[in-house]
């Protein structure tokens, strides 16, 4: 599913994004179910508040770790986390 | 392979807390105890709520509020205000029946993140038998009342003989409810549902023809609506990884405060549950004879010792190779590698001559009659 460049994207209301002090990392909480995610992929979807557009959260996270040329990976999670429902397009 | 023959080492992520066996309807596949209604002394909201926060402190994350029907408790709003803070997703297990838009409310207001209801068959004269109870109109309005006030919701349908042939009225029924999630469980026989396996069994071709219609669906429903098929065992040739394997990832505790590795473990011989009137969550878990009981692969007999699925199915379940063979450390009989995997043919056999089998209805007289 593509991201659209211009839709702000939004955490999904019927899953939860949660850090797990006992885990030491975040995870997606869904009816009776569980995703544990890597440090990255925490990263990117933490940024899904609905404020931000892909490019948005391209830069946030390019300048919080002073790097570039994450664009494609990002927008490669976010395809998959839209398929799996983790978040949504916002007009 | 380096590693592959350790078993897995957890602390509990799911705790399923068995609130209460009371239900008003009567399912003749209910996966509770036989002898359920010996077992009446439930835990008090201070016990509940000591047990939530000692999983959540070993690392337990989905809470299962189950029954029995979890609403008959009438401490529900404030044990799951109290799982929320703990910073549990809870959901609520239930048949639906009782639920009104106030309840709703206020445990969304409490902090409920889902709720499953069951509904027995899509329509209300086999719906109604099946549940023992007239509810079929008030589960449909209760499913819309969930959605209205923005639940993630579940519907569950328990598969069996008797529903099996309206697999597409059961998935347009889902749709028509607005389900996000649709659970087809085919019945798994334990309990109930055991002693009513003769009449409750279906055919390989009924199991053929409904798993054919709910592969399309979800193909077509992809995005949409979430399908979650439980397989039939009896027809599978290797057995279900059962609770994940013992003592990793699953921690019940049924009404009476009797922690168990899974739901059905307390028809075990000899394992001697502990119950959290007695002990902490984590002497239970580390320490109890009954949580290391199967925690390994030390326990195994032949075929399971020596294969090297061990560490994929564990064996399989650890109660079905009781009730089948009497001997829970048997391999499980619906592995083809079982020696044993004579008993579920004849099972097979047994539900295709018993065509007229009249179903045992789960309520307190016949659990106090059978139990």
């Amino acid at each position: 599913m593509p991201i659209e460049p211009e839709s702000k994207i939004g955490f999904s209301p019927m899953h939860r994004l949660q850090w797990e002090e006992t885990q030491q990392r975040f995870v997606i909480l869904y009816p009776e179910g569980m995703v544990e995610l890597n440090g990255p992929a925490a990263e990117i979807l933490q940024l899904c508040d609905g404020s931000r557009n892909l490019d948005a959260i391209t830069a946030e996270l390019e300048s919080k770790f002073e790097t570039s040329g994450l664009r494609n990976d990002i927008e490669e999670l976010l395809e998959a986390a839209l398929k799996n429902g983790w978040i949504r397009l916002l007009s | 392979m380096a590693g592959s023959d350790s078993y897995p080492k957890g602390s509990p992520r799911w705790l399923l807390a068995e609130l209460t066996y009371r239900c008003p309807l009567q399912c003749p596949y209910c996966s509770n105890p036989i002898d359920y209604a010996q077992h009446n002394d439930e835990l008090n909201t201070e016990e509940w709520i000591r047990v939530f926060t000692e999983a959540r402190r070993m690392g337990a994350v989905q809470l299962g509020l189950s029954g029995g029907e979890p609403l008959i408790r009438k401490d529900l709003v404030p044990l799951v205000a109290k799982a929320r803070e703990l910073g549990y997703y809870t959901n609520l297990i239930s048949s639906g029946y009782g639920l009104d838009e106030e309840k709703i409310i206020d445990l969304k207001e409490a902090g409920l993140d889902h709720i499953q209801i069951s509904i027995q068959a899509p329509e209300a004269q086999l719906n109604n038998f099946l549940a023992g109870t007239e509810s079929f109109e008030e589960k449909k309005r209760v499913a819309r009342l969930i959605k209205a006030q923005g639940y993630p919701m579940v519907l569950c349908v328990v598969i069996h003989r008797h529903n099996i042939h309206l697999m597409t009225e059961i998935l347009e029924m889902a749709i028509e409810l607005q389900a996000d999630y649709l659970e087809l469980a085919n019945t798994q026989y334990y309990g109930w549902a055991h002693i009513n396996r003769a009449a409750l069994l279906p055919t390989q071709e009924q199991f053929e023809i409904a798993e054919k219609i709910a592969q399309d669906y979800k193909t077509r429903l992809e995005g949409k609506m979430k399908i979650y098929y439980v397989v039939p065992d009896y027809y599978e040739d290797r057995p279900k990884a059962c609770m994940n394997g013992w003592g990793t990832t699953f921690l019940t505790v049924a009404p009476d405060g009797m922690a168990l590795p899974c739901h059905e473990a307390r028809m075990l011989p000899g394992l001697n549950c502990p119950n959290v009137r007695d002990h902490s969550l984590q002497e239970i878990w580390e320490d109890s004879s009954a949580f290391n009981r199967f925690r390994n692969f030390e326990w195994m007999q032949e075929p399971c010792n020596s294969c090297p699925e061990k560490v994929k199915d564990f064996g399989g379940c650890r109660c079905q190779a009781y009730l089948m063979t009497g001997d829970p450390e048997a391999t499980d009989p619906v592995c083809s590698k079982s020696p044993r995997r004579n008993v579920v043919a004849d099972a097979i056999r047994e539900a295709q001559t018993a065509t007229d089998q009249p179903l045992i209805f789960r309520n307190s007289q016949n659990s106090k009659r059978l139990g």
